[in-house]
């Protein structure tokens, strides 16, 4: 924040706790439609558990689609959080404060939608808890060889870290709002600030504590996009089969989550009244970070199509061709243009400066890392070794209801914590502000 | 508020005014006062010296914890019901440190909040408090028997409090 009317210590205070005051009718109206959205994949996703998986369009050979497209376009939203909660923070960039509240709690949020999908996707979900090694009756431990297993590790491991990550956060907040609210609000924050009181003492085993955990949150958030990689590139499927995956996924999962962010900012910042604390500054930083880990992405799939020309292999670029001018052309095209091409936009700092310009991005690179996932599942499954064993899939009413539900899930939560909790962080934001002085001389 | 132990609270607006006045109480033998601040300070935490948090350990023994445990439960798993897969040993190394990994960070970040909860409640004391040290004022709490009062409340209304009471 470096802008001239650098707001005061009480000014934050003030304008944050008043962020969290009675919500406008446009807030219950919003709420209600998402609740309404979430129902309707209820329903869906009872249908489906009534008379299987074949309703969701699930025939030989693509027998993975539109649930793991979700699942990994879920895990890779919540990337972006992590690494403006816990990668900047190491670096010690000072423009984070004002967004990373909202990026880590879009980041716990999201993966509490990615943790439904493998359960969604599977034929007995009531057997879902096999996946976790249990001491049994049958004595049969899980296969730890299998990437899948790795992938319950990694998500449950990412869950339980950035959710802690975002409660420590949010105590000496919540203190905070806890000594400006009375009646029974002040009752519920007193008993959330766990007796937070600033003390030294407090402060001292604090930021250690933070700092370690921002230490093992950074390597974390870059194993789990890699192990969700793996989940395909372990596999001998054409287009799957390749070494480029790991860095490939982490860079696409962060290109993503930092487009959700700025979709969630620009309304968040009108509708709260935060202006202040978060303007073009902060949209030109994570405009400048779409475009670096856009071009890696766009730098990835002309890696991905040179690779399969180069490797002589009929299968992977007949697999390739397949992509850009079979039955799928259309989703590949999107995801190219969206990601690669709409990306170098963002090289004009009018465009990153450009609030509007920016919000109207973001839904694009939604959109185009969304189909981005449908590309290397669905095209890479329907057209593997066999010509007799290709076939085309094409999603049902069931996948899209459920995944409309998928969002209706992310958003209420997030419209939950939007109200409740302060979505900038007033301890972070204060921080990169002097403190008052008597003298004008610095030590 | 009747707490125990009673002593004198100042409130300053200033971070330098609190930090001369903590080197002040240091300087004249005082140990054991609190001092509250909204955000974490250099300033103060150097006037202060506290040595460096005893969490550290925690997360080492933690991560080390979590580490031996990912590669036990994986080897172990795999020899009680030896089932081969893909022609590969049964004690894979590659793959399980996948799980030894995030292993690692799981009790590796669980331990670091252990850690922080223990020490904060540990030295919990229940000193009086001012809510305004929330949002921008720095407060310091000096435990004294009443015949010191007056010579602390001196000390810290020269350095700089904008308000110094006895609670």
């Amino acid at each position: 924040m470096t802008t001239a009317t650098q707001p005061t210590y009480s000014e934050v205070t003030r304008d944050v706790v008043a962020s969290m005051g009675r919500p406008g009718r446009g807030y219950y109206i919003l709420l209600g439609f998402v609740l309404f959205v979430l129902a309707a994949g209820g329903v869906a996703f009872l249908y489906q558990i009534r008379y299987g998986l074949g309703m969701a369009g699930y025939q030989p050979p693509v027998m993975w689609a539109v649930y793991i497209t979700d699942f990994v376009f879920w895990v890779g939203i919540a990337h972006c959080g992590t690494l403006i909660s816990a990668i900047l923070y190491l670096f010690r960039s000072a423009w984070r404060t004002a967004v990373y509240r909202t990026a880590e709690a879009m980041t716990v949020f999201a993966v509490m939608t990615a943790g439904l999908f493998p359960v969604i996707h599977l034929g007995r979900l009531w057997y879902a808890y096999w996946l976790f090694p249990y001491p049994n009756q049958r004595q049969l431990w899980p296969n730890f060889k299998s990437p899948l297993l790795w992938d319950v590790f990694a998500i449950s491991t990412y869950f339980t870290v950035s959710t802690v990550f975002l409660i420590v956060g949010l105590v000496p907040d919540v203190a905070a709002v806890r000594d400006k609210v009375t009646g029974f609000r002040g009752k519920i924050y007193k008993l959330f600030a766990l007796n937070w009181r600033g003390t030294d003492s407090q402060w001292r085993h604090y930021t250690k504590a933070y700092l370690f955990l921002a230490a093992l949150a950074t390597p974390l958030v870059l194993s789990v996009h890699s192990v969700v990689s793996w989940d395909f590139a372990v596999s001998i499927v054409p287009g799957w089969h390749t070494t480029i995956f790991a860095p490939y996924f982490v860079a696409g999962a962060i290109y993503s989550g930092l487009a959700m962010v700025v979709t969630l900012l620009v309304p968040l910042r009108t509708t709260l009244g935060l202006e202040r604390y978060v303007h073009e500054e902060h949209f030109d930083n994570l405009g400048k970070l779409l475009l670096l880990t856009g071009s890696i992405v766009g730098y990835a799939y002309l890696v991905e199509y040179f690779i399969a020309w180069y490797s002589g292999s009929p299968y992977e670029r007949e697999s390739f061709y397949f992509r850009a001018f079979g039955d799928y052309w259309w989703a590949t095209w999107t995801m190219i243009i969206c990601n690669a091409f709409l990306s170098q936009l963002l090289w004009f700092p009018k465009i990153r400066r450009s609030i509007p310009m920016m919000f109207v991005l973001s839904l694009f690179i939604n959109l185009g890392m969304w189909f981005e996932r449908y590309v290397i599942i669905v095209i890479s499954l329907s057209h593997e070794y066999e010509p007799f064993a290709m076939d085309h899939y094409t999603p049902t009413w069931v996948d899209w209801t459920i995944t409309a539900g998928s969002f209706a899930w992310f958003f209420t939560w997030f419209l939950l914590f939007a109200r409740n909790f302060p979505t900038v962080s007033l301890t972070e934001v204060k921080e990169i502000i002097p403190m008052q002085r008597k003298t004008t001389a610095h030590k | 508020m009747s707490v125990t132990p009673s002593g004198i609270l100042a409130v300053y607006k200033h971070v330098d005014s609190a930090s001369h006045a903590i080197r002040q109480l240091k300087e004249a033998g005082y140990k054991g006062f609190t001092v509250y601040t909204p955000v974490p300070n250099h300033e103060i935490a150097a006037a202060i010296g506290h040595p460096t948090s005893p969490v550290r350990l925690w997360t080492l023994l933690g991560g080390l914890f979590g580490c031996f445990s990912g590669f036990a439960i994986t080897f172990w798993m795999s020899y009680d019901y030896p089932v081969v897969v893909g022609g590969k040993p049964l004690g894979s190394v590659p793959p399980y440190i996948v799980i030894a990994f995030e292993m690692t960070i799981l009790f590796g970040g669980l331990a670091t909040i252990m850690g922080l909860l223990f020490h904060t409640w540990r030295e919990a004391k229940q000193t009086p408090y001012d809510p305004r040290c929330s949002d921008d004022h720095i407060g310091i709490f000096v435990p004294c028997p009443v015949e010191r009062r007056p010579s602390v409340e001196q000390a810290l209304k020269t350095a700089g409090a904008v308000e110094v009471r006895v609670e």
